[in-house]
């Protein structure tokens, strides 16, 4: 093998010297140099040299087994495709019911809601604070009245449901439980995902309410809960979406990802909890950007990566505490208001890096996006877009089919030296905990976006119809658009619903927990009791609150 | 010869909107282009926005919302400004806006509504130009 490399390494040196420099000197090459947007050198060629140092079987392995580069699941896509999950929820519970049963007759395969920003940060649609956000970004959610409209004739028992919620992530749990349970749904079967990732909304997403330490405490009782009552549920998904959303390159993202995650398995060790009794229900979250080979390394290094800090760090035994489970979403930062219609290609080729990559479940982007929220006929063309790939391209027919490339697997192997680097960095300072409270993440995440900025306006980066290739265009019309009269909708129907339910019981129930939170026992049951009552999101989280106090940016 | 005194700059995020990429890349262009440049954080009433702009003198507040409330909001800063008797603050805006709301929120009082993709100097161009132009009247 070495004399090999030996005779590889100096043909290369030969053909560089030869034939690539002839044509060099009459046609220069377009830039001097070549570059991912983490910075990792893209080589004019790849070849066995690159991936000399790779070890088949401790390296890359099987599907379905460690260290899992090449997947998760020992069949992948022969056995069944990709969840088909499309991100929905606007305006009221009713008008989101609509839209689901809309996607779910398209054959879209599981559901996930989008939350507006007064459900996320635990203000009733009456609040101050909520006047010109209610229903604008997701559906607006006041009490377990709105939650039991959102799932009316949708089976829980059959659908699987992820929910974009944080900060408030118990209490709209503690309400599909609730939901379910009208249905005679036993919690035991309900599948489904809660993001509950609140170290990256304080990094980056911004639904943070309360202090790192208390909302620590809340995660960690939903895993505890989550082990006897839900077995089936994804009690987080750690998210690198957002990070790199707000501007991080693609090894910031896996770095930052995993670095919350690692803080997460510590905080419920810590809590007393064993590894593998939680460890398989972590999920994970990332973007599909537009350089599309760093991305389908990056899923195939964060893979690797998390096999190995679970093994080695955290010494998990179950094989499924060790695979890195994921949703992705095609890149919203990169749609275009300029030639929207372009962003269907864009969203095309993410789409693709996911599923190359091995991604367990999918939302497309509409191409309308950069304007406002998708209408129904963008959305369709988002899932379409899924379904070519899936049954048309063939690319789902073998396992990981860019496994064994020279150049995926040398960004592979960057991607994880770059990423554990910044890991051990902060490791150093303390962990991802430390490390946001100092504002360390939150800046090197702030310096990659201006860079980003930077770029396309020197022309360094190019963005077809943004600062190359432009034209006239008409505005777009027709926009889908969230009408003022939806908050005076959803105030009222919250007066009735304060004035029908018992209210000493919902004082009781939130007294019980506000005693709960100044003690150690677990929040989720007590949440639910006051959920069944009809307390509302706004007081369950201010009662919180009280106890707990909020954060402030520093 | 009295040297001409910097552009000072609000840049606030109103609304409980947390996406703050745009926020934070004009402010550090606005900065690395001369201006004194104040950055409020996210989750800001409109209330504590025209407070801290007439408290930190600034000439110019640059909104950012990215939620869908910004028909809400922006005009809401404008008018405590008016209220408070500091209407000669020029506002701006950026964020995910419909072509469709730009012409009511300039009748409303928004000098220049910024859309995603946005080249940095041409924000810095509008604020200086307007700057200038209400110094000179």
């Amino acid at each position: 093998m070495k004399d090999d490399i030996a005779t590889l390494q100096s043909a290369k040196e030969n053909w560089e010297s030869k034939t690539v420099s002839k044509t060099l000197e009459r046609f220069p090459e377009r830039k001097p140099e070549f570059k991912t947007t983490s910075g990792i050198s893209m080589e004019r060629l790849f070849t066995p040299l690159d991936t000399a140092s790779l070890d088949y079987l401790e390296d890359l392995g099987f599907p379905g087994e460690y260290p899992y580069t090449r997947g998760v699941q020992p069949t992948m896509y022969r056995g069944r495709f990709w969840t088909m999950r499309q991100y929905a929820g606007f305006a009221t519970a009713e008008e989101t019911n609509k839209r689901y049963k809309f996607l779910l007759d398209k054959g879209q395969t599981g559901l996930s809601v989008a939350f507006d920003l007064p459900t996320q940060i635990g203000y009733d649609s009456d609040h101050p604070l909520s006047s010109g956000e209610v229903g604008k970004v997701g559906v607006a959610i006041d009490s377990l009245a709105d939650m039991e409209i959102l799932f009316d004739g949708i089976p829980l028992d059959k659908v699987s449901t992820s929910m974009t919620i944080n900060a408030t992530a118990a209490m709209l749990l503690a309400m599909y439980i609730a939901v379910a349970e009208k249905q005679g749904v036993d919690s035991k079967i309900l599948r489904g995902t809660i993001q509950n990732d609140i170290l990256k909304e304080y990094a980056a997403r911004g639904t943070y309410i309360y202090p790192p330490k208390e909302s620590m405490r809340i995660i960690t009782d939903i895993f505890a809960y989550c082990k006897d009552h839900l077995p089936k549920w994804n009690t987080i998904s750690i998210s690198g979406y957002h990070i790199r959303e707000a501007g991080s390159t693609a090894v910031q993202e896996v770095a930052f990802t995993l670095a919350d995650g690692i803080a997460y398995v510590q905080a419920a060790i810590d809590a007393g909890l064993d590894v593998d009794a939680f460890a398989s229900r972590l999920s994970f979250f990332f973007n599909a950007h537009s350089n599309f080979l760093e991305e389908i390394a990056k899923f195939r290094a964060a893979r690797r990566m998390w096999a190995r800090i679970m093994k080695e760090r955290f010494k998990a035994k179950n094989p499924k505490s060790l695979t890195l489970r994921f949703h992705t979403q095609t890149a919203g930062s990169t749609l275009t208001a300029q030639q929207p219609e372009n962003n269907i290609m864009r969203v095309t080729l993410q789409a693709l890096s996911a599923v190359l990559g091995g991604t367990q479940s999918l939302h497309t982007n509409s191409w309308d996006e950069a304007y406002a929220l998708p209408s129904e006929k963008s959305v369709t063309i988002a899932l379409r877009t899924q379904q070519v790939i899936a049954y048309e391209t063939g690319v789902a027919d073998s396992i990981d089919p860019l496994g064994g490339s020279y150049l995926i697997e040398k960004l592979t192997q960057e991607i994880e030296e770059k990423a554990s680097e910044y890991i051990a960095k902060i490791d150093d300072m303390g962990g991802a905990v430390k490390a946001i409270e100092a504002g360390y993440i939150q800046r090197e995440i702030a310096d990659s976006a201006y860079q980003f900025q930077m770029e396309v306006e020197k022309k360094e980066r190019i963005i077809v119809g943004v600062n190359q290739f432009r034209q006239e265009e008409p505005p777009l019309e027709d926009v889908l658009r969230i009408s003022g009269d939806v908050e005076n909708y959803q105030i009222e129907k919250l007066k009735k619903v304060k004035a029908q339910r018992d209210g000493a019981k919902v004082e009781q129930t939130l007294e019980r927990l506000k005693e709960t939170a100044k003690g150690t026992g677990n929040l989720v049951p007590v949440i639910l009791e006051a959920v069944k009552v009809y307390a509302t999101l706004g007081e369950i989280a201010g009662a919180l609150r009280e106890v707990f106090g909020e954060y402030r940016e520093s | 010869m009295e040297r001409e005194r910097k552009i000072r700059v609000l840049v606030a995020k109103p609304g409980l909107d947390g996406h703050d990429r745009g926020a934070k890349v004009v402010a550090r262009a606005l900065k690395d282009a001369g201006m004194e440049v104040i950055y409020t954080g996210i989750r800001q009433t409109p209330e504590q926005i025209a407070k801290t702009a007439i408290q930190e003198d600034v000439d110019v507040i640059g909104l950012s919302c990215l939620s869908g409330a910004h028909n809400h909001l922006f005009p809401k800063v404008v008018e405590l400004l008016k209220e408070q008797g500091a209407d000669d603050i020029l506002v701006f805006g950026g964020g995910i806006i419909p072509h469709e709301d730009i012409p009511t929120l300039k009748d409303k009082g928004i000098v220049e509504v910024f859309q995603p993709g946005t080249d940095t100097h041409e924000i810095i161009e509008a604020i200086t130009r307007e700057v200038r132009e209400k110094k000179g009247a």
